[in-house]
């Protein structure tokens, strides 16, 4: 069965490009980049010019580039960095609905002595400025946000953010996992501080991501070792997926014009499914979103249901609800944008890529709406609109 | 990934005897439903059941249900088991036979399961009109504000199923899925189960062990209640049933049976075997038990 892939925010294909620029480092130039000899040389070289090509997609300086293993990695480290780097401060503001990897290390430094303000979202899960402002103080150590929400797909005017939180003296961390090579980004004319990336969301390979640090940052590493990428990360260096990132830039830079395509086909989806299927909506917002994602909810029925019908015919997507991630929790993000449960439950994201065919938008509108009437038939709430399930909205609405 | 038998897959493509069942006029059937769950936790069940009033016996049963893939097939497993039963014998039906049914589930969807069982009970105790808030664990504490999970369901089916860790109570009744705050008040629920267990066996090896001075009839009240509420309710209550200490005159123990003791052909020998025996095992050997 031919895969159609619409989880792209989960993870990529590997460029075909990039698995051949990488290949030769598990090969033949398996030299420790760290060696004095030259066959160690070459290798290292690799890594200065990936680095040179992901500085350049982004619009920052090759020494401002720190190769890390992923994007947890690198929020983690920005985060404890920044901390570490003013402790006088002990204030961090993120918000509500970033991924657990800045999540939890919060709610950890919260324990230890921290006060976090985690900022809400509108219905369409956009923050509101003034209220980040009205929690930003002279104490205010570091504000932590996404550039776009992995959910959603909606996306902050990061801009905006590192103004007001430079206007305070905090550091600024932006997690970029989902926008890069999807949004534009200058780090030269920026405020951002410390931005975290990571290569299989832009067709790199797993394992292997990288952390924007500012010229002139106080940094503090959270791996100690050697002397590896200037002491700020410890750790003999993944070269072939280190080279992979590279290339993957390198490409990302190139097909930035085709995110329009991209786009065009995600909106085909987007309309198509509204059109064709009764009570459904988009989560997030009209236009501040990513242009590969559409986070989609049908009422009435749950999620895992239509996934597991779509993979049937080979189709991948996502669900934000409780059954597939493996907790039991829905979406902390569908629920911060106070999305009602008849929703909730029962909302499905599509994530395109380049590699995305009109074709395959168009198999997935029509397999669709039986599914969805399908799985409506079983459901009681579908049959009756129930009171029932009014009631019990009504009764939560009010806990 | 979904980890799910080929039974569940069926099941959950081709679900066998989906939908409502119509009001019927026709003397001699009753049609009645029975829904749990609730849209919080994305799971939601309405069981109907067709019922031959002179028989007692299950004509039909279909489903409603609000879920993911193992719900629908549980919700389809539990219909297939139930058709033609007795009322009776359908509240024998445990959320493990549902399981087995399927082939089994995957731990972390074993609530499902017990959903259904649940969906059972209530069509069944609203046909025979019996308040299922009294019988069921409304009453207790909430333990799990994220579910509406209160102790005494823990107890149940921790008693049930013989569940020892917080993540097997999350399995089975999603309590500690969510925000995972109440964890620690599982732990105390399932703590406390074990040691009352420990106890109570301990006590009774005592008096088996030390002649005793003859009990007041406080001590003896107390001790009757406490064997009622914590060794025989537990079995009676699996099978759909219940038992209340209505006096105690004497040696003689009067209790109301309930649920589907209360109209079970065979509540003599429950009574006889699973009370009696039970309270002049653990209280005193002279006891008489009586249900009014
Ligand atoms: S209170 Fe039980 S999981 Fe949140």
């Amino acid at each position: 069965m031919n895969i159609i892939y619409f989880d792209n925010n989960a993870t990529t294909q590997v460029d075909p490009i990039v698995l051949e620029a990488m290949l030769p480092y598990l090969q033949e130039y398996y030299g420790n980049p760290s060696s004095m000899h030259s066959f160690g040389g070459q290798v290292s070289k690799a890594i200065q010019a990936a680095r040179s090509q992901l500085a350049s997609l982004l619009g920052a300086e090759d020494s401002e580039i720190v190769f890390t293993s992923c994007g947890t990695e690198g929020n983690n480290t920005a985060i404890r960095a920044a901390l570490a780097a003013q402790p006088d401060r002990d204030r961090i503001i993120t918000t509500q609905v970033e991924h657990a990897c800045v999540l939890n290390v919060c709610k950890q430094l919260e324990k230890q002595g921290y006060t976090v303000t985690y900022l809400s979202v509108d219905r369409h899960g956009q923050i509101d400025l003034t209220e980040l402002e009205a929690a930003l103080t002279g104490s205010t150590a570091l504000v932590t946000t996404m550039y776009a929400n992995n959910e959603t797909g909606v996306v902050f005017p990061i801009e905006e953010i590192g103004a007001l939180a430079k206007s305070y003296g905090a550091a600024f961390h932006v997690d970029a996992v989902q926008a890069v090579g999807k949004l534009p980004l200058n780090l030269k004319t920026s405020t951002i501080d410390l931005l975290t990336l990571s290569g299989h969301k832009l067709h790199a390979p797993k394992g292997v991501g990288a952390l924007y640090v500012r010229r002139g940052f106080r940094f503090r590493p959270l791996l100690l070792g050697g002397h590896q990428e200037r002491g700020r990360r410890a750790g003999t260096e993944n070269v072939a997926g280190i080279v992979a990132l590279g290339k993957a830039a390198e490409l990302a830079q190139q097909h930035f014009q085709s995110t329009t395509l991209e786009q065009q086909l995600r909106d085909r989806l987007e309309q198509g499914l509204l059109a064709t299927i009764s009570d459904c909506q988009v989560n997030g917002h009209p236009t501040q979103r990513l242009p590969n994602t559409t986070n989609i909810g049908f009422k009435y029925i749950e999620g895992e249901a239509i996934l597991l019908s779509l993979n049937q015919y080979g189709v991948c997507a996502s669900s934000g609800s409780a059954c597939t991630s493996g907790s039991l929790e829905p979406s902390h993000v569908l629920r911060a944008m106070g999305i009602p449960y008849t929703i909730l439950h029962g909302s499905i994201r599509f994530s395109l890529s380049r590699y995305t065919t009109a074709a395959e938008v168009d198999r997935v509108l029509e397999l669709m709406p039986p599914i969805i009437e399908r799985l409506r038939a079983i459901s009681p709430f579908n049959s009756d609109r129930a009171d029932w399930l009014q009631d019990r909205e009504e009764a939560l609405a009010s806990k | 990934m979904w980890d799910y038998t080929d039974k569940v897959l069926d099941l959950f493509y081709n679900p066998k005897n989906q939908g409502a069942i119509a009001p019927c006029e026709e003397p001699g059937i009753a049609v009645v439903f029975g829904e749990v769950g609730s849209i919080a936790c994305g799971d939601a069940l309405r069981l109907h059941l067709q019922i031959d009033i002179a028989s007692d016996k299950i004509l039909d049963a279909r489903f409603q249900t609000f879920g993911c893939t193992s719900a629908i097939a549980s919700s389809s497993a539990l219909t297939e088991l139930i058709k033609g039963l007795t009322l009776d014998a359908a509240l024998h039906v445990t959320n493990k036979e549902i399981a087995d049914y399927l082939g089994g589930l995957p731990e972390a969807k074993m609530h499902c399961s017990v959903m259904g069982q649940e969906a059972l009970e209530a069509a069944i105790y609203k046909y025979r009109g019996i308040e299922i808030e009294h019988h069921e664990e409304d009453e207790g504490a909430l333990i799990c504000a994220c579910y509406g999970v209160s102790e005494n369901k823990i107890r149940r089916v921790a008693i049930e199923n013989n569940l020892t860790t917080v993540e097997q109570v999350t399995s089975y009744v999603k309590a500690g899925g969510g925000c995972s705050s109440c964890a620690a008040a599982i732990e105390d629920v399932l703590t406390d189960l074990y040691k009352e267990a420990k106890t109570l066996a301990a006590e009774i090896a005592l008096r088996e062990a030390i002649p005793q001075p003859p009990l007041t009839i406080v001590q003896k009240i107390t001790l009757i209640q406490r064997v009622l509420d914590e060794e025989v309710r537990p079995v009676l209550m699996a099978d759909g049933g219940d038992v209340e200490l209505y006096d105690v005159e004497g040696n003689t123990v009067k209790v109301v049976l309930k649920g589907a003791c209360g109209s079970c052909s065979s509540s003599t020998a429950t009574l006889k075997i699973a009370v009696e025996a039970r309270l002049q095992e653990r209280v005193l050997p002279t006891l008489v038990v009586e249900a009014i």
